[in-house]
């Protein structure tokens, strides 16, 4: 009867192994129109005239002034326009949206702009515009750095990130009702739906959002979807008919959200057993043209900037500053994977200065129970580094290897990393996320606005509502995400959907459990009718986090995770090929450890392409490989063997004690991999590690 | 044009170059077999014509005729591949799925690791990192 801690069969499995699940282009409505997206060529300027005589030729033509509401695309701030009416800040900004029934007299459409063109600020410490800048202050960092024995500089750099969901970015726009119904692909309906009430001037009972199956998110579909969501919703009230725009692969890779690209700074005290005194770190991200969600990628990056370890004088200065490409966002990881990239491969290299092991290096200054982080958060029981850390050491026979591979063309390498679960600092006060569940005749309905988008959703929340009821995991549905039936559980988004929305629904479990007061819901629903209990997210006492100074309790909860990474150089192409990662994560409880095993080695692979193959070629600020003949991520030949292990500490903040999966996977392969490289006696200190840039150390630059 | 797809006889008509992927999913009402790349990267949109895979958005219908085209609808949900990806998780977003298990298909049984990793490295996946669906292949 219990299904958590089981690997049940996954409610979605059967419709996506025969092919029968429906994702947005699987769909179509009566009248349907095609959207197409007509975007500036440059990166900087003005738009002087806009030319085309395509209303005549039977198109439906919408611009910025056609915009119902305001011209944003409501977010954190309020600067980037839904359509650019006077000014372009980046390549493939959208400027114009034609729609017309035939799909390949759309694509022949031909639209003229002229533009003045100025001089793009490319290069993000050229920039004189900050997004958005913080600082974590801890201790007395001059004093200690100022007695500090030994200091360890170092600059590291990471690059873009593509997302390459298979399913790109999609939509369907439908006018009815005196409003809008939005059908997408998307990880966060209520994201949407404010921006639609913004850009369409309409109430949000009359905007109402629907997820369909969606093929893959990674955060790409996170804040994406309010942009093209827009496009299409403009054109169809225009147009007065359905409109569908789904992008071609190219479109999505050019025009679509990145991974920020990172510089970040070291500046390190330490005593000559290896003891950390002082850290100070200086970030910056790249955000692009526009903010969306640049300072919040900036805050979980700077909070993860210090790894998990122990120091008590600690500096983090981080900013997200413009440059004229297209803005860069929400990414698996969302700034952590950037900044505890530095932090393990400057351990790596505060280890070789000091001529001590990397991994007695780590043990020495790794977290434990008591101590505090950066922000001056103490560490819970479940506080896992040193375990995580000694069981990948030990599974993956490091010691041994590392003396063994000495000298040869093979490597292996250490990272040790974090993640906290759910919004960081006040985050999910400010959410307030609610999630419901509903008594039917077969049993219960789960109402959550959380998305399945691969990770499992649908399944794992089941497990929790099925296991408190004392129900069978069978008897438990989940209604489609629809913002008409679903309240607001906050977006799908931030390793929170099993442990802040779950912990939630579990509460709702819990009461139901009572008003049933032993009958079966079939038999309750006989002899009471409907039932609907709903609950809001209610912040532990003792989770406290203030704002204004960014000290606190920047996370209810951490995932722990540890990586060891082989690897080999091939001596003629410097290809680095990866041969196997061993990967211990501690996550509180596996609610379904096959799914938990998901996330790891799909994360795990994500983070070796994004080490060593996925490489965003810009040029003039455009992404100039957008396609995946050139934009190359893991094949089944590029994987390495993994070796997957699942820690279990559980925490009292997460449904059976279970904590954040999603993110931490992708932190832990580039520094390991990295670290691995270095073990050939290569100075690597940047990603993709890509074969010029192995041959450039190897051979010199010049 | 006349063809065998999934065990039937049938007619269509439609432009001898309109994409195999634009045929199926449009004149035949065929949704299952996705489209990810358009340019024959991802395999996606992977069926198999005379038992062979092929990437369905870079083959000119008129090259299927006569052939037998075999898409996921046609395993009916009964192959055991289907059931092994859908217990061991070979499937989380979904949208490689059809793709992977119509290339898995043409593996044959009980293939090796090594021929696994080849004969699937046409295939992407982004969900899995393809450990789970080596797993379900190899239960299968």
């Amino acid at each position: 009867m219990q299904s958590v801690g089981q690997s049940v069969t996954r409610k979605d499995g059967m419709a996506k192994v025969t092919g029968t699940a429906r994702y947005i282009d699987d769909l179509s409505f009566r009248g349907l129109l095609h959207g197409r997206t007509i975007r500036s060529t440059i990166p900087r300027g003005r738009i002087l005239a806009v030319r085309h005589q395509l209303e005549q030729r039977g198109f439906v033509v919408a611009g910025a002034r056609d915009v119902p509401g305001r011209n944003i695309v409501a977010l954190i701030e309020d600067d980037q326009p839904c359509l650019a009416e006077h000014e372009v800040r980046h390549t493939a900004e959208p400027i114009l949206l034609l729609a017309h029934e035939d799909r390949d007299v759309l694509r022949a459409a031909q639209v003229e702009i002229d533009y003045e063109t100025a001089t793009p600020v490319l290069d993000p410490l050229a920039s004189d515009v900050i997004h958005k800048s913080l600082r974590i202050d801890k201790g007395d960092v001059r004093d200690a750095m100022a007695r500090a024995p030994v200091i360890v500089d170092g600059e590291y750099r990471t690059g873009h990130q593509e997302h390459v969901y298979i399913e790109t970015n999609g939509v369907i726009a439908v006018p009815e009702k005196g409003g809008i119904t939005l059908y997408g692909s998307l990880q966060c309906p209520y994201y949407v739906q404010k921006a639609l009430t913004v850009l369409l001037g309409l109430p949000a009972e009359v905007v109402r959002i629907v997820q369909t199956e969606t093929g893959g998110g990674f955060g790409g579909k996170e804040e994406y979807p309010s942009v093209i969501a827009g496009h299409a919703a403009v054109l169809a009230l225009k147009a007065g008919r359905p409109v569908k725009i789904v992008y071609d692969r190219a479109e999505d890779m050019l025009a679509t959200t990145k991974r920020h690209p990172s510089i970040v700074r070291h500046r390190t005290g330490v005593d000559h057993d290896g003891r950390l005194l002082a850290m100070e770190i200086e970030i910056i991200l790249d955000g692009g043209a526009y903010v969306t969600l640049s300072p919040v990628v900036l805050s979980r990056g700077a909070i993860h900037a210090a790894g998990p370890y122990r120091c008590d004088h600690v500096r983090i200065d981080g900013r997200t500053v413009m440059t004229n490409t297209p803005p860069n966002g929400a990414f698996r990881g969302f700034g952590a994977p950037q900044t505890q990239f530095a932090m393990e491969v400057h351990m790596e290299r505060i280890a070789e200065r000091l001529g001590i092991d990397p991994v007695r290096l780590r043990e020495l200054n790794a977290l434990r129970p008591g101590d505090t982080t950066a922000t001056g958060q103490v560490m819970d029981l479940d506080c896992s580094a040193l375990e995580v850390l000694q069981e990948a050491v030990r599974r993956s026979d490091y010691a041994r290897k590392r003396h063994a591979y000495a000298g040869t063309n093979r490597g292996i390498g250490v990272s040790l990393f974090f993640h906290g679960s759910g919004f960081t600092g006040s985050g999910e006060v400010h959410l307030a996320s609610k999630a419901a569940l509903q008594l039917t005749e077969r049993g219960v309905q789960i109402l959550v606005a959380s998305t399945e988008i691969g990770q499992g959703t649908r399944t794992m929340h089941a497990q929790i509502v099925a296991d408190t009821l004392g129900i069978p995991y069978e008897s438990v549905h989940t209604a489609q995400p629809d913002t008409a039936v679903v309240p607001d559980s906050g977006p799908t988004v931030a390793s929170r959907t099993c442990m802040v929305v779950g912990r939630i629904l579990q509460r709702c479990a819990e009461e139901m459990r009572e008003r049933l007061g032993g009958l079966s819901p079939a038999d309750y629903w006989k002899a009471h009718g409907p039932l609907v209990i709903i609950k809001q997210y209610e912040k532990p006492e003792d989770v406290r986090w203030d704002d204004a100074g960014y000290t606190g309790d920047a996370y209810a909860a951490y995932g722990w995770g540890c990586d060891v990474a082989e690897v080999q150089m091939d001596p003629d192409t410097y290809e680095i090929r990866p041969l196997r990662i061993t990967t211990v994560q501690e996550i509180g409880k596996a609610i379904h450890p096959s799914l938990v095993a998901g996330q790891i080695e799909g994360g795990t692979s994500q983070g070796v392409g994004y080490a060593l193959i996925e490489h965003v070629a810009m040029r003039d600020g455009a992404m100039a490989n957008a396609q995946l003949t050139n934009y190359i991520i893991p094949t089944t030949l590029d994987t390495p063997q993994m070796d997957v292990v699942i820690l279990e500490k559980p925490s009292r903040h997460g449904p059976y004690g279970a904590k954040g999966v999603g993110e931490m996977p992708i932190d832990g392969p580039a520094p390991a991999v990295v670290n691995a490289i270095r073990h050939l006696a290569l100075d690597v200190r940047e990603i993709p590690a890509l074969p010029e840039h192995i041959m450039e150390v190897v051979c010199g630059s010049g | 044009m006349r063809l065998r797809l999934n065990g039937a006889q049938v007619e269509v008509s439609a432009h001898p170059m309109k994409r195999l992927l634009d045929v199926l999913r449009e004149e035949c009402g065929l949704y299952g077999t996705k489209e990810g790349c358009g340019e024959g990267e991802c395999g996606a949109c992977t069926v198999l014509v005379n038992g062979a895979p092929v990437v369905s958005c870079l083959v000119p219908f008129a090259h299927v005729e006569g052939t037998d085209v075999l898409t996921i609808e046609g395993l009916q949900g009964q192959h055991p591949l289907q059931r092994a990806f859908a217990e061991e998780g070979g499937a989380q977003c979904g949208i490689c799925t059809p793709g992977m298990i119509m290339a898995a298909l043409a593996l044959g049984p009980k293939p090796s690791m090594r021929r696994i990793r080849d004969g699937l490295a046409g295939n992407l996946c982004r969900c899995t990192g393809y450990e789970a669906i080596y797993r379900a292949i190899r239960k299968a």
